[in-house]
């Protein structure tokens, strides 16, 4: 092979060394993919995937309670303290019944905004209807948690606004019911759950618009053109193609709501809820097998969860 | 087109022709080629040669493998077994940037970011070559193809047969070997497709450089290619002038592909024939009320649809045996009246006008 | 379906809901200026500006506000970096365990906060690793991942691939096609990437809680002052400044990428 060999191709004569690495790199297309894999997935495997192996290592074993030590053997003491003492299992049933009052509310609050959002405004109205949803879901979680606490302290805006009205009595009734009530709103369950609604109804908003907005308008002319009344293809159509998005941005308000332990800190009451029962045990007791134990269940309850939304078709939403 | 501009641009220098013409080399060669994805056989034993400076077409319908081939040529795809010669070299593992062949693609792919001039100047740039040259070469290229004036278009402001023009000079002017075509006239509406394949014809005669053109048309194959490959199902049926595929079709696919076929099968055929084979027979080769001695064969047959084309219309007859057979009718006189469904009519054509077609048992 | 006009109670209850998201930022704004700093009293007895000029003298405001912006420009960078590359590596190909890496980069948003803090907060007392800088870049950068990732596939998925293929046809190798074709295709997609990531780690107080040690960010002094509040007022401008540090890359994010891919689906 001589002249003609030569002669032909490579009019690009090979530039040096990096040509070369590109064409090994061509030619060994699995090998590039995971170079490319390769530091994205140490980081996310040792830095995140070890680590919570580890914490879930922790929860098998046990805090010496005289010592005050760590002890490093296989145990279910830490589990069994978990599940056996009332007031664990307590913070669990609160905390789990938080989050899905709290979800409920997003979907109720939230359906009626993305369904504006995404059937009645203009291009321009949409822009504006995004960003007025995007912004609080990027924008400072503590400073709007803050918020909260400005409007809802006794001396605050609600209790003013309650006098002014002549509603006080209406605020002092609820504040004064059993178990949801308390001192003043900053220091309630209902304080609380108004908070936790706040904080995460973007995310409720923003799965469930986008579902709204994949139901082709045809399909509603089509649902009145069969006859049926807006009630009717609200309720046979709409909702049922909504559904996944709800049940997509269910994950988040129920997921986010099961770990947040800032809220409870700040706005609540003296009775621990999952986040805050992981944080002080990890912390000032220095119980990190319990934390572990404690964070295993969020993980669990959201396993259990991510597995029905599965089948309610929410992973098609997101 | 200016004879000047054409040779600063695309057409190869006298070395170049010199050469090939001293090489027996084909331009482009497949030895058994396969190419599978998954269980789909997308390239199921590809044999072929290109002739340096042809103009060669792969048609088939779309999953026929036409693509694929294409692809393999340019590098995109390494086959999984057999091997691709270009010039008389070897490809394997020969990535695309260092194959001396330019693709125009479907969708065309012109970088959205870039200008037009920067888009037709893209591949010097990565060959380094310097700027004023470059810019030279470019505009030459877009003269080229009747694109001069919109040098700092972005891709987005052009209409698509600008863009169509735009991803052909990008490829025209680095002289490849081998301009690859994939469907290059597809986006674009009728009257615009034939006054772009004519172009098309008239370039690659002045250029000389081997074009490789997948499409599905038949006509576009038929009009523009020196030879015609016929694909089906990963595999090549027939490879020929465009005469002899559609005049002396071998098998009953590229009978019925390229044109309208009468296939009439190896039962039927006996009566005809005298042989156990079946055969095609064109539409346009069956004579309605024959003058003596025109056909060989004559027969009769009653009229179940008519179908008017303007400048032909296909009748569609059952003969008294149950054979249908579509038979089309060049409006040279004017319509008349005469024919309608129902009505009873001779029929006939000459013995050549029946091929015999080999059996695709596949 | 435009013609079709919402009903009352429908306008009502969208504009109330957006309402209720915007009102209480208002809030922060107007007890920035408040003269009461001993309760959160309604209406404000009198407005004054004194509280910006005590904000802007006190340092340990800025030290917090340095680590926060020191903290988030690296966790970016490395975000951007990891991001970009499980996105190249994962756009086209497909292999076995394609799934569980994606479900591995989501993973730390989708996951609590408090279960990253904790599971990082244990690893690094299991090594004996000290809290440092880089013990809070570490937790931020991994959830900050995901942001970038978001964004440069949805970019690429939306980026047609014979634009590549036509680039190595033209005759640019690996790293001139990545140059000159992907990177300026790419390049709004990750600076938007970046700046959400950037929002989301100047923010971020959960995991950081749990990484930080004794160190202070912007958001950890903001939570040691709602716990034991002493200037009220001066948290407020703080929150305010806040407020308008993350809103700009969030609005420019939306611009670099309007109409074009969405920035949701990333939780905290």
């Amino acid at each position: 092979m001589s002249t003609a060999t030569s002669a032909f191709p490579l009019a690009t004569p090979g530039a040096g060394r990096l040509r070369r690495l590109s064409t090994f790199l061509w030619r060994h297309s699995r090998l590039f993919t995971l170079l490319l894999l390769l530091p994205p997935l140490l980081w996310l495997g040792i830095v995140y995937l070890g680590s919570l192996l580890a914490l879930l290592a922790h929860s098998f074993f046990r805090l010496d309670s005289f010592t005050g030590q760590i002890v490093y053997e296989f145990t279910l003491a830490t589990w069994y303290e978990l599940l056996s003492q009332p007031a664990n299992l307590d913070i669990i049933r609160r905390t789990a019944g938080m989050a899905a009052a709290v979800t409920l509310a997003c979907g109720l609050i939230g359906f009626p905004i993305a369904y504006y959002a995404a059937r009645f405004s203009t291009p321009r109205g949409k822009a504006l209807f995004y960003l007025g949803v995007m912004l609080p879901l990027w924008s400072s979680y503590l400073v709007r948690v803050y918020a909260w606490k400005l409007i809802l302290a006794k001396e605050g805006v609600i209790s003013w606004a309650a006098e002014r009205t002549g509603t006080s009595w209406l605020l002092d009734a609820l504040l004064s019911l059993p178990v949801v009530g308390g001192p003043s709103l900053s220091i309630s369950y209902i304080g609380m759950f108004l908070v936790f609604t706040y904080i995460w109804l973007p995310y409720m908003i923003l799965p469930t618009q986008a579902a709204l907005e994949r139901v082709p308008p045809s399909l509603l002319e089509a649902a009145a053109d069969c006859g049926a009344r807006p009630r009717q293809t609200f309720r046979y159509v709409v909702l049922p193609l909504a559904f996944p998005g709800i049940v997509a941005g269910s994950i988040f308000t129920f997921s986010l709501t099961l770990g947040d332990y800032i809220i409870p800190y700040i706005i609540g009451t003296s009775k621990l809820f999952l986040g805050q029962a992981v944080y002080i045990h990890q912390g000032t007791a220095g119980n990190v097998p319990l934390a572990a134990a404690f964070s295993v269940v969020p993980i669990v309850i959201m396993a259990v969860y991510l597995a029905v939304a599965r089948r309610l078709g929410a992973f098609d939403a997101l | 087109m200016e004879g000047a501009v054409t040779v600063g641009v695309a057409a190869p220098s006298p070395s170049i022709r010199g050469r090939r013409a001293a090489m027996a080399e084909p331009a482009v060669r497949f030895l058994g080629v396969h190419r599978h994805f998954g269980e789909v056989r997308a390239v199921d034993g590809v044999d072929l040669e290109i002739a340096p400076g042809e103009f060669f077409s792969m048609l088939g319908p779309s999953g026929s493998g036409k693509t694929t081939c294409l692809r393999l040529i340019a590098g995109f795809e390494e086959p999984d077994a057999g091997e691709i010669h270009l010039l008389g070299r070897p490809m394997r593992g020969v990535p695309p940037y260092e194959r001396r062949v330019n693709t125009v693609f479907q969708d065309y792919a012109l970088f959205p970011h870039m200008n037009v001039l920067d888009n037709v100047g893209f591949g010097l740039r990565v060959k380094r070559v310097p700027r004023a040259e470059r810019i030279r070469k470019a505009e030459a290229a877009l003269a080229l193809v009747k694109l001069a004036g919109l040098e700092d278009r972005r891709p987005a402001q052009l209409s698509g047969g600008q863009r169509q023009r735009v991803a052909l000079a990008r490829a025209l002017v680095n002289e490849p070997e081998v301009l690859l075509l994939d469907e290059p006239l597809g986006a674009l509406d009728l009257k615009l497709r034939q006054e772009m394949q004519s172009e098309l014809k008239g370039l690659q005669r002045e250029l000389g450089i081997t074009f490789v053109y997948v499409t599905h048309d038949q006509e576009e194959a038929l009009g523009m290619s020196d030879r015609v490959a016929v694909f089906n199902r990963g595999r090549i049926e027939q490879i020929g002038t465009p005469p002899e595929i559609y005049e002396h079709p071998r098998t009953a696919f590229v009978a019925g592909f390229v044109g309208i076929s009468n296939i009439v099968d190896a039962e039927a055929a006996v009566r005809f024939t005298g042989e156990r084979r079946p055969f095609s027979l064109r539409p346009e080769r069956i004579l309605l009320d024959p003058p003596a001695g025109a056909v060989d064969i004559e027969t009769r047959g009653r009229i179940t649809d008519i179908q008017y084309h303007g400048a032909s219309t296909r009748l569609r007859l059952v003969l008294s045996d149950g054979l249908e057979l579509v038979v089309e009718r060049p409006n040279t006189e004017g319509t008349d009246g005469a024919l309608a469904p129902g009505r009873e009519i001779r029929l006939g054509w000459r013995r050549d006008a029946m091929r015999p077609l080999r059996e695709t048992g596949r | 379906m435009r013609s079709e006009r919402a009903g009352l109670g429908l306008r009502i209850a969208a504009a109330g809901g957006l309402l209720y998201l915007h009102l209480p930022i208002a809030f922060i704004l107007l007890y920035a200026f408040t003269t009461e700093d001993k309760s959160y009293q309604f209406p404000p007895p009198g407005l004054t500006l004194k509280w910006f000029a005590v904000a802007w003298n006190r340092q340990d405001i800025w030290d917090a506000l340095w680590l926060s912006v020191e903290v988030a420009l690296v966790a970016t960078a490395l975000a951007i970096l990891l991001g970009t590359l499980a996105a190249a590596a994962l756009w086209r190909a497909r292999f076995f365990g394609r799934d569980a890496i994606t479900l591995l980069i989501v993973l730390p948003i989708a996951l609590p906060g408090i279960i990253t803090g904790i599971a990082l907060r244990s690893t690094f007392g299991l090594l004996d690793i000290p809290f440092s800088f880089w013990t809070i870049v570490t937790g931020h950068a991994t959830f900050c991942i995901v942001v970038v990732y978001n964004n440069a596939i949805a970019r690429l998925r939306r980026t047609s691939p014979s634009l590549l293929e036509a680039a190595m046809d033209l005759g640019a190798d690996g790293f001139q096609t990545f140059r000159w074709v992907l990177l300026p295709n790419l390049a709004t997609a990750l600076l938007a990437g970046g700046m959400l990531a950037f929002a989301l780690s100047f923010d971020e107080v959960i995991v950081t809680t749990f990484t930080a040690g004794q160190q202070t960010t912007l958001p950890i002094w903001m939570l040691s002052e709602l716990v034991r509040p002493r200037q009220r007022p001066v948290t407020n401008v703080v929150a305010v400044f806040v407020i308008a540090v993350t809103f700009l890359p969030i609005l420019l994010a939306y611009r670099l990428t309007r109409g074009t891919e969405s920035m949701h689906g990333t939780g905290k």
